[in-house]
């Protein structure tokens, strides 16, 4: 029942969690772009799309998001390879991590289209806009205001779920946490830094979502 | 030694499937009883409980689960306490479930008209009477739907208990895997014993959320 708590062990691997930290950044912030364009494509294909593409995209939206992520990252990772096709750990993370978000985008992003009234649609083809040009300048940007707290959020739950990377050994955050682990014994010290330090981004990815809403949405451009 | 992935390895797949569905129960019931309070807490009328609900949910939902686990897994038997998987699974679960039910059960509350409170209020009732007679059956329609779509969250992230040893469906293929060497066919028909239980709870929220806009 005496434990001394030491941190002292955990802080010394700090280069280490560094770049631990850097990766799990690095496999945030170009998931939720990748995400965001498959996210605008399927969703455009969904909604505005002939039958048969609104089904493909209707079937891969149902099958990531009704399976687990960790499972979708071990048929990638482990189960690919049978197939022939190989990738290392950080290139199976980004897959299946830009998979995963694709398909919650495409439902997110689809919700905002679909809230677009009928008539804005119509006044932009009585203005003789093409059909991209409609999508471009009518509805991608109320579109976008309307869904991005959902989006923001989605995203943020993203940064935290690539912590499951760590279990096909991707040296991300979480990872680094588990071999200082292994190293030091300090197991409840390294969690609580580590868990720590994912708040902490958690806060500033939220905090530069809500900077990003005012620079985008919040000027006279409506 | 290495065997065939065979027709009785799925048999065990899907008698593993009932220790996800456990683990999702448990986690459901201490995530309930968790999340009920948070809501409570959020919707107080004395500002620094509703500070308290606050904090809980943004430290809860600004961690990875995974460290929760883990955290109860290794952390817990520092302070002299054994923890097997149940129990680290149970507890993390309960913490992880009971600030995302907090939320949407809040935010269902809180989507109840403040007119309703001060009805309530006008009839002389207290502000427990208000909530259990007003608020919450008109409430708890609204939080069907949600807390349906969060059991199908539920059901999917109980499969990172795989990682603290704890034996459900993913689990299970891992070590099906390692016996058969055969990761493809046994992850895929992991991912469609998964598919088989949330599909119709998803399918199922949705048509709750559609029948409850056209009742408004």
């Amino acid at each position: 029942m005496t434990y001394s708590f030491q941190f002292r062990d955990v802080f010394a691997a700090w280069e280490f969690l560094l770049d631990g930290l850097i990766l799990t950044l690095e496999l945030s912030v170009v998931t939720m772009l990748s995400g965001l364009v498959i996210g605008l494509a399927g969703s455009a294909a969904k909604v505005y799309g002939p039958g048969w593409l609104k089904a493909i995209v209707a079937v891969y939206v149902e099958a990531i998001r009704n399976t687990p992520l960790i499972v979708q990252l071990f048929l990638i990772f482990f189960g690919l390879p049978s197939a022939g096709i190989k990738f290392n750990a950080e290139t199976a993370a980004y897959i299946a991590l830009s998979i995963n978000l694709g398909a919650y985008s495409i439902e997110i992003l689809r919700a905002g289209l679909q809230a677009i009234p009928r008539s804005q649609i119509e006044a932009g083809q009585s203005l003789g806009l093409s059909g991209l040009q409609i999508f471009r300048y009518v509805i991608i940007f109320p579109a976008l205001r309307l869904i991005y707290p959902a989006l923001a959020s989605q995203f943020v739950l993203l940064m935290l779920a690539t912590s499951v990377v760590s279990q096909i050994s991707a040296q991300d955050l979480f990872h680094t946490a588990s071999i200082i682990q292994s190293r030091t014994f300090r197991d409840f010290e390294v969690y609580i830094v580590v868990a720590g330090a994912y708040l902490l981004l958690a806060l500033i990815f939220r905090l530069m979502f809500a900077g990003l809403y005012q620079l985008i949405f919040s000027r006279a451009r409506r | 030694m290495i065997r065939e992935f065979t027709f009785t390895d799925v048999l065990y797949l899907i008698a593993a499937m009932r220790w996800t569905l456990a683990l999702t129960a448990i986690a459901f019931l201490g995530g309930g009883i968790v999340g009920l309070t948070v809501a409570l807490l959020r919707v107080s009328t004395f500002a620094p409980l509703r500070w308290l609900g606050a904090l809980y949910v943004h430290a809860v939902q600004g961690t990875p689960l995974l460290a929760w686990l883990f955290v109860f897994f290794f952390g817990l038997s520092i302070v002299g306490i054994e923890v097997s998987p149940w129990i680290a699974a149970a507890a993390a679960y309960s913490i992880y479930a009971g600030a995302f039910l907090g939320e949407i059960w809040r935010g269902c509350l809180q989507a109840i008209p403040r007119t309703q409170w001060e009805a309530g209020a006008s009839l002389g009732l207290g502000f427990a009477a208000q909530l259990r007679y007003i608020i919450v059956p008109q409430a708890t329609r609204l939080a069907i739907p949600p807390t349906v779509g969060f059991l199908v969250q539920l059901i999917k992230n109980t499969s990172l208990a795989a990682v603290i040893g704890f034996i459900e469906l993913t689990r299970e293929g891992q070590l099906t895997t390692a016996t058969t060497f055969r990761p493809f066919s046994v992850y895929i028909t992991v991912a469609v014993l998964y598919f088989l239980l949330c599909f119709p709870l998803t399918q199922w929220s949705r048509r709750l959320e559609r029948s409850l806009h056209v009742a408004r």
